[in-house]
């Protein structure tokens, strides 16, 4: 009960981040793939930087998680085809809608009920990539 | 200017950033991991697709901590919208040129185009197959990658590993091709 209030209220602050940092909005993805600022580019590599250190930092210091467990992130199982294409599609996805999965539900609160279709459409792909995965390269 | 100016703007990117980074610890600390995607699989088996694939039959009540940060994203989008944002993002002028050329006109007064989001989108076939269309590539391409921004991007990248390089590429690849080749196509 006590770890479902910390979840969300890490909603909470991830929510308002995506709001006030603006990557949810729109316009913010347009301008990033047009290389007009580099607002979308400092902060994905300053996030990914300072995740370096921290994941470096756990998995040296040793530190345990709050179940007593060892911090560790499980490798990505190891190929190209799938990263390569899910990616490209997954990109000519994000550019159109203006928004990745996280922003996807952040949108819920800003009034524009649109986003409901975008969030259907994006569990029919989910259901849809479930159906054909044994048929796809990967 | 004052504080509340400073949370009413934008917040920079050297804000934006390592508060994000943070959520990375705090989920890393929880014993989790970040990834947003993974909530639509689990959509998927709540709505009994476990039925259709072996994909989809998976103990799904062991990622409802991650529905709880979905519910806390809504939470924190609907603080932040009603109290904390006053003005609509800002882009760069070129940016701004470019979308009234493709007749976008709502840029830098709204939060999202309302020429794609209005609700009159949901009335016109070509507004309600946009949507559709965007949402399923962002569903669809997620899973077979593995992951989406936030699982490969941020936590993948952090931890270094090359699937999620890959992956990253693939995204700014689809991303360009969209922006440069398909937008002077479709709009």
């Amino acid at each position: 009960m006590k770890q479902t209030v910390y979840f969300f209220l890490i909603g909470v602050l991830l929510g308002i981040i995506f709001i006030k940092s603006e990557v949810a909005s729109w316009f913010r993805i347009y301008e990033m793939f047009q290389f007009k600022s580099f607002h979308m580019y400092g902060i994905i590599g300053s996030a990914v930087v300072l995740g370096m250190i921290i994941i470096k930092f756990l998995k040296v210091s040793g530190i345990k998680d709050i179940n007593g467990k060892k911090i560790s992130i499980e490798p990505k199982s190891k190929g190209f085809t799938r990263y390569i294409l899910g990616g490209i599609i997954f990109g000519l996805g994000w550019a159109l809608a203006g928004a990745c999965p996280g922003p996807m539900y952040v949108l819920l609160s800003s009034g524009f009920v649109s986003i409901l279709v975008l969030i259907a459409g994006a569990v029919l792909g989910t259901l849809v990539y479930g159906l054909l995965k044994n048929k796809l390269p990967h | 200017m004052n504080l509340m100016e400073y949370i009413y703007n934008t917040w920079a990117w050297y804000v934006s950033g390592p508060l994000i980074a943070c959520v990375l610890y705090f989920l890393l600390i929880m014993g989790k991991k970040f990834g947003m995607s993974s909530n639509l699989k689990t959509f998927c088996a709540i709505g009994g697709a476990g039925q259709l694939s072996n994909f989809f039959k998976f103990d799904w009540k062991a990622n409802t901590w991650n529905l709880w940060v979905v519910a806390g994203i809504i939470v924190g989008g609907f603080i932040a919208f009603q109290f904390l944002t006053p003005y609509a993002p800002q882009i760069h002028e070129d940016a701004v040129m470019q979308l009234k050329e493709y007749g976008i006109n709502s840029v830098n007064t709204s939060f999202l185009p309302l020429e794609l989001f209005g609700i009159e989108n949901l009335f016109s076939l070509r507004g309600l197959l946009i949507l559709l269309i965007s949402g399923f590539l962002v569903g669809f391409g997620a899973r077979y990658a593995g992951g989406c921004t936030s699982g490969h991007a941020i936590s993948g990248l952090s931890n270094i590993q090359w699937p999620s390089l890959i992956a990253v590429i693939g995204f700014f690849i689809g991303g360009l091709v969209m922006i440069h080749l398909i937008f002077p196509i479709i709009f």
